[in-house]
């Protein structure tokens, strides 16, 4: 059954998600600029940043394929689909019916599929380069991040996020210790799986060292466009996701209209704050060399695997 | 309220315990190696404390007490000064790599928690699930004196061994009688100083710490 409210509910969280994405990079940034001593960007710089690329003309190299050009527009729609599973304002969205945390990671995974095939389309050494890199980080996060979900669905007995999120925010509230250590495993993944310090470095304009930026070197105009506004909703879902697993209070319950009103300065609290903590965590740990990421995410497949076992012994 | 969390939070705490016992396992640098040591022992105090709290049973306030005054001050700062008098702030050498040390902790801490569900089953306390957490991290501990190749990091997990046997009596059967535990705890700082003389004439004999050194049996 879906109902109207459902669906109205579901599309506004969908544009709620696109519209502050890059609202909430723009906040990281500010953050940032202020913990470490700098003059901020004003708030809204994203939002400018989209607008000049949006209004410039997109420059092709000469052996760009279809691919290259369709690329942004694909892995914007499949982030866009992603920020519409997560359960941000209210649990009775419409498509959590269709997809679940495994979807989620699959949709993720395309994303990131196609921008490391664009980034190897032109043939140029660092757009091969980046997708190399953003492969192996791929591969080895998302083991970690299926972990996450799956110690999440075993406490709430479902994989839809949208159960998980009814299971821990309106259940008799209780301590899980494996929620804990889930919850930093899921920080060290989308650390790295955002190209944050200490994997990767989001300001970085030294080539030898970029993964995200390498990929999306030979993109330009509203292409570059897309491709920004993707990186900041991805980072939006990643912090959406994370709320909703280990903080989902305030979330309205299925169903409960006044409810949905009343969630929206929550989740504007919960990111503003989830937003300075990112920033402090970049501004405190130092870049590593790329092949240490592996133990880096080998650490959080380990946190991950650690807190399923612990939720097996401590919580049944 | 709390009374109502109190298991959970002793659950919480014992989670944490294990996190420690990994991160030392994991840990390459010798000055926060005895950091997570000193946490690790925090933990503890907190847990027993908890525990006693929960239980009504005085007489772990004073093994609280007795950890935080040695595991959380005392030996970490005979520690400290130990590395100080060595000059050994390098990173420490692993026998195996990283990883690989970690994915054979996590079958450690599989075999752990299967063998001490049975037991668990069996004891009567509100914290018996913990019985395993404690088991996996003297199991990590002692994992940790085997891949490690100094002296220094042997020694600390000696000592984190003797954290996870404490957790474990606490948990299963509320701790030993105090006369026991003032013991052990007495032979753990006495063990800690003879450790510390005993590193002390390893590197004068071999000009290193490095305890591959007395494989060799004969002078040449």
């Amino acid at each position: 059954m879906i109902s109207l409210a459902g669906v109205a509910a579901q599309f506004t969280e969908l544009a709620l998600a696109v519209l502050l994405a890059p609202l909430l990079s723009g906040w990281v940034n500010q953050c940032r600029a202020w913990l470490q001593n700098k003059s901020a960007p004003p708030l809204l710089q994203p939002y400018r940043t989209l607008n000049k690329l949006f209004q410039k003309e997109v420059v092709l190299a000469h052996g760009a394929s279809p691919l290259f050009r369709i690329a942004p527009y694909l892995i914007f729609g499949c982030l866009c689909a992603a920020a519409a599973i997560v359960p941000t304002l209210g649990t009775d969205l419409p498509l959590n019916a269709a997809a679940d945390a495994i979807a989620l990671v699959g949709l993720l995974a395309l994303a990131r599929l196609f921008i490391a095939l664009a980034g190897m389309d032109i043939g140029t050494a660092f757009g091969s380069l980046g997708a190399r890199r953003e492969m192996l980080v791929g591969f080895l996060a998302e083991p970690a991040l299926l972990m996450v979900l799956f110690t999440a669905s075993l406490i709430s007995g479902s994989s839809s996020l949208a159960t998980i999120v009814e299971a821990i925010a309106h259940k008799e509230f209780a301590i899980y210790p494996s929620l804990a250590i889930a919850g930093v495993a899921f920080t060290m993944v989308s650390l790295a799986e955002n190209a944050r310090i200490p994997v990767d470095n989001p300001a970085t304009h030294l080539e030898l060292t970029m993964i995200h930026e390498a990929m999306v070197l030979e993109y330009s105009g509203r292409h570059l466009a897309m491709i920004e506004w993707a990186a900041s909703l991805k980072l939006f879902v990643y912090s959406c996701i994370g709320l909703a697993l280990f903080f989902p209070f305030g979330v309205a319950g299925g169903g409960d209209a006044a409810g949905i009103v009343l969630a929206l300065p929550v989740l504007l609290l919960k990111l503003a704050i989830g937003g300075f903590l990112l920033a402090l965590i970049e501004t405190l740990s130092a870049k590593m060399r790329i092949f240490r990421a592996p133990e880096f995410l080998g650490t959080a497949f380990l946190l991950a695997v650690l807190s399923m076992l612990i939720h097996v012994l401590l919580e049944r | 309220m709390l009374a109502k969390y109190g298991p959970q939070l002793v659950n919480l705490l014992a989670a944490a315990l294990l996190l420690l016992s990994f991160a030392m396992l994991t840990q390459r640098r010798i000055l926060s190696l005895i950091n997570l040591f000193a946490a690790q022992g925090f933990v503890l105090f907190l847990a027993t404390a908890l525990v006693a709290w929960l239980t009504g049973q005085h007489h772990l306030y004073g093994s609280a007490a007795l950890t935080l005054a040695l595991k959380v001050i005392a030996l970490p700062w005979i520690l400290h000064r130990l590395i100080r008098r060595l000059n050994v702030k390098w990173d420490v050498e692993t026998l195996i790599n990283i990883p690989s040390t970690m994915l054979v902790g996590i079958v450690l801490v599989i075999l752990a928690f299967n063998l001490a569900l049975p037991i668990s089953s069996l004891a009567g306390t509100v914290t018996k699930a913990t019985l395993g957490i404690a088991l996996a991290s003297v199991l990590l501990s002692f994992l940790m004196m085997i891949t490690r190749s100094k002296a220094v990091p042997q020694v600390i997990g000696f000592l984190s061994m003797e954290n996870g046997l404490f957790f474990a009596a606490t948990g299963a059967v509320y701790g030993m009688p105090m006369v026991i535990e003032f013991g052990v705890a007495l032979d753990v700082l006495v063990g800690a100083l003879i450790l510390g003389i005993f590193v002390f004439e390893i590197r004068e004999r071999f000009d290193s710490v490095d305890t591959r050194h007395l494989e060799r049996l004969k002078e040449r």
